[in-house]
């Protein structure tokens, strides 16, 4: 079949191209769609659900290059039966795909003022498909900071293009780890402690941020505390999704459906909702 | 060259103190440099001595028996390490390692400590300043402890 | 047809309305009321009239549902019993697609169930006809359409009958949804038994619906008839004994989230998942792929689901809502408040079924008197 359906509840297949290993249990997953049918566009942030036959559906957010719109890459990192069955696919498997969901990053409303990226842990995925978006539009932007910290040095993702993305024009990389061991001569403490080495202008800067809920709710408020402005910080929200769609009620998180309201929202709009236990 | 008395004078942890006392605590100052991979402290050593890092990269570890050196965080320029100088058993309680070449100012904890014991107002300047160090370090502290990237099932 | 002051009314004869329910099965559709079964009013297939819970009643207290003998033969003399027309529009357990495996790929067969007829359903009642409206809202009007639900709601043929009592805990009145059923039916009917003899007073309310009555034998309703069914559903607000102020409602609820009765009320409730079962406006699901023992063919279902289960809001090792009270405030303030900002209106529509089938009778009503007499204002 090669036509796309209108129903978002079914289910495309796309055909596995490529499985690299990022970590000892983080492996990113190259799709193509299957028999010619056409690539699906998406905005950084967005997200899938991915199927594996037999096993069950998952939301992952795309990580790739969005000017690539005939391949769909994600990373993934094996925490269960799930994940575990869709990092061990072998090349040449099929995947079923829907989406691409939910709200992206605002890289528009970015335009001409400094991005401050900041990631915890495979929150840098989701944030991937923006820095890319960034840089090949590089002078539509300016000052571009990326923040990013993992639980130890093997847990980190994307070493060599950390590195690659230091080197553009006003680009500054800084990564640290929870955990350093002997080895690690870098940074070593939580993302929050990178700040006092960023190179900021708070007031022209737009904070995009994702990561585990408790190390996004301490990185907005350093923000807010540089003097960022609410509406300004925008963080990736993650709820129990099965459909994908906004009927299953299951993502709701305050009268936000995660799943399209989100993932993508303001602080100044999560503020209130951020401190409230088992809302 | 910037000298001892700008580089102390312009910290922020300095500023706003008695001019008096900042000239004092140049007086017992001076600079001081260490080769990558030496300690500049270490646990149960006695502290009488603050650094404030001016160039280079220092951690803050833990020994354990059958353990490689744990770096619980590392600090850089601008930044003072060492604060167990000003209150019993003036004990350091981590080790400290230069992590690249380091350059440091080292200053006289245990004078600073006696003048604060004579002089409370200037105690609780110092004091205030110190816990506004300890505050930011418990924090950052309690956020590694949360293991917030662990895979929970 | 000349406009007058009032529209136009028909009388059918209470005996005619095995003609009506046979005209309806003629055009093709399926007929859907309320029968009597295992010792409540619920809603299946009518073969005829006869089927119709003739001469029953319901009594309903919080936590408590009992039928009762009538002293007359009123066909709908009862209120609403413990399901709603959700169970055909937004089924229970629905499957969304199969799959078959086929060497390294699959192949999805789009075979998702469809009903054999288009529905016809008898005996909607004002407050039913307000949540199927409210979930057209978020089922059809939302940022994506259910095909499921679009499916059965667009083909649907409605006849509403007006509520001729109110049940101690109705409270639609106040909510603005009822006692009277005014838009949204191709028919509704008024049930009299006044000195007229036993009678529908029918409108109209839409092309279709006019179509159907005209293949009947009516007379037109006069004065005194419309007037006795005015009066009848007039009545049926005064005997409404509960009631929910809703001014500020959103923003009492948002500000209160820490209040203390939500600690009351977890101390009672039993997260048994009732009364999102019987709302008819609950609309959450959830998607369960299944597959058979070879493993080559895959099912995915789409069934009810509760915000009280404790997988609804289950992320990474644990969920989110683990407690009753946090369930039950989830419940309640998205039912009363988040609905409003997500879909434009309050989720309730004042049936009172979630006070009537609640084990241990929590009722919504007081519950939210509770908190609007200690309301904090959102101060901590």
């Amino acid at each position: 079949m090669t036509t796309t359906t209108t129903n978002p509840m079914v289910s495309q297949p796309y055909l596995v191209r490529e499985v690299v290993k990022e970590t000892y249990n983080t492996f990113t997953l190259t799709l193509e769609p299957e028999n010619g049918a056409n690539g699906t566009l998406f905005q950084p942030g967005q997200f899938s659900m991915l199927w594996v036959f037999g096993v069950g559906e998952l939301p992952i957010s795309i990580s790739g290059p969005p000017s690539q719109h005939d391949k769909l890459v994600y990373t993934v990192r094996s925490v269960g039966r799930a994940t575990h069955a869709l990092v061990s696919q072998d090349a040449g498997c099929s995947v079923g795909v829907r989406g691409p969901f939910g709200v992206g990053w605002p890289a528009e409303k970015a335009k001409g003022r400094d991005v401050i990226v900041v990631a915890g842990g495979i929150g840098l995925a989701p944030l991937r498909p923006l820095i890319y978006e960034i840089l090949s539009s590089r002078d539509a932007y300016g000052r571009l900071v990326i923040l990013y910290g993992a639980r130890s040095p093997r847990d980190l993702l994307y070493r060599k293009e950390l590195t690659a993305w230091a080197r553009h024009r006003d680009t500054q990389v800084l990564v640290t780890v929870d955990y350093g061991g002997l080895a690690w001569r870098g940074h070593v403490g939580v993302v929050t402690t990178l700040f006092k080495y960023a190179r900021l202008q708070p007031s022209r800067s737009t904070a995009m941020v994702c990561g585990p809920e408790i190390m996004m709710r301490f990185v907005a408020r350093e923000l807010e505390g540089h003097g960022l402005a609410r509406k300004d910080i925008y963080l990736s929200m993650e709820r129990n999704m099965k459909c994908a769609v906004g009927f299953c009620g299951h993502c709701q998180y305050g009268p936000h459906f995660i799943c399209k309201d989100g993932p993508i929202l303001p602080y100044e709009q999560l503020r209130p909702l951020l401190e409230k236990y088992e809302l | 060259m910037e000298t001892l008395e700008r580089i102390i004078a312009d910290h922020p942890f300095f500023a706003g103190l008695n001019p008096e006392f900042v000239a004092l605590m140049v007086g017992c100052a001076s600079n001081v440099v260490f080769k990558a991979g030496t300690y500049i402290l270490k646990e149960g050593d006695p502290a009488n001595t603050f650094y404030l890092i001016r160039a280079g990269k220092v951690a803050v570890e833990v020994v354990a028996p059958q353990h490689k050196p744990i770096i619980v965080s590392t600090l850089e320029v601008g930044e003072l390490l060492g604060w167990s100088w000003l209150m019993p058993p003036f004990q350091w309680k981590f080790h400290a390692r230069a992590v690249s070449d380091v350059r440091a100012i080292a200053l006289d904890g245990k004078c600073l400590r006696t003048k604060c014991e004579e002089n409370h107002d200037l105690g609780y300047e110092v004091l205030k300043r110190f816990a506004q160090i300890i505050e930011e370090r418990l924090e950052a502290t309690r956020l590694q402890l949360l293991d917030v990237y662990a895979v929970t099932r | 047809m000349t406009t007058v002051a009032r529209e136009p009314h028909s009388i059918l004869q209470a005996n005619q309305l095995e003609k009506l329910i046979e005209a309806v099965s003629r055009q093709g559709y399926e007929i859907l009321g309320p029968t009597v079964r295992d010792g409540a009013i619920v809603y299946d297939r009518l073969e005829s009239a006869s089927g119709l819970p003739a001469g029953w009643t319901d009594q309903q207290q919080p936590g408590r549902y009992r039928l009762q003998r009538r002293d007359d033969q009123a066909l709908f003399g009862y209120t609403v019993g413990p399901q709603s027309w959700k169970k055909y529009l937004h089924p229970a357990t629905v499957q969304l697609w199969s799959a078959e495996r086929q060497d390294s790929t699959f192949r999805i067969l789009n075979n998702e169930t469809l009903p054999k007829h288009p529905y016809a359903f008898l005996g909607v009642r004002a407050c039913e006809l307000a949540a199927i409206a409210i979930q057209d809202r978020v089922l059809l009007e939302d940022k994506y359409r259910d095909p499921i639900y679009e499916e059965r709601r667009s083909r649907a043929f409605v006849i509403a009958v007006q509520c001729t009592q109110a049940a101690p805990t109705c409270f639609c009145a106040s909510i603005g949804t009822g006692p009277k059923a005014q838009t949204g039916f191709d028919l509704a009917l008024t049930e009299l038994a006044g000195p007229g003899g036993h009678r529908f007073v029918v409108q109209t309310g839409s092309k279709r619906g006019a179509e159907l009555l005209a293949e009947l034998q009516t007379t037109p309703a006069t004065d005194a008839d419309w007037h006795e069914a005015e009066a009848t559903v007039d009545r049926v607000a005064g005997q409404q004994v509960r009631s929910i102020d809703t001014a500020d409602i959103k923003d009492l609820l948002y500000q209160n989230f820490e209040h203390p009765r939500w600690d009351n009320v977890a101390e009672r409730c039993l997260s048994c998942a009732n009364c999102t079962m019987v709302c008819p406006t609950c609309f959450c699901t959830t998607v369960e792929d299944v597959t058979d023992i070879t493993g080559d063919h895959a099912e995915r279902w789409r069934r009810w689901d509760s915000c009280y289960t404790q997988s609804f809001s289950y992320i990474h090792g644990g969920s989110v809502r683990a407690s009753s009270k946090a369930c039950y405030r989830q419940w309640m303030t998205h039912k009363l408040a988040s609905w409003i900002d997500q879909f434009g209106t309050s989720g309730c529509v004042g049936c009172g079924r979630c006070i009537t089938w609640c084990p241990v009778g929590i009722d919504i009503t007081e519950e939210i008197r509770a908190i609007r007499e200690g309301n904090n204002h959102g101060n901590p």
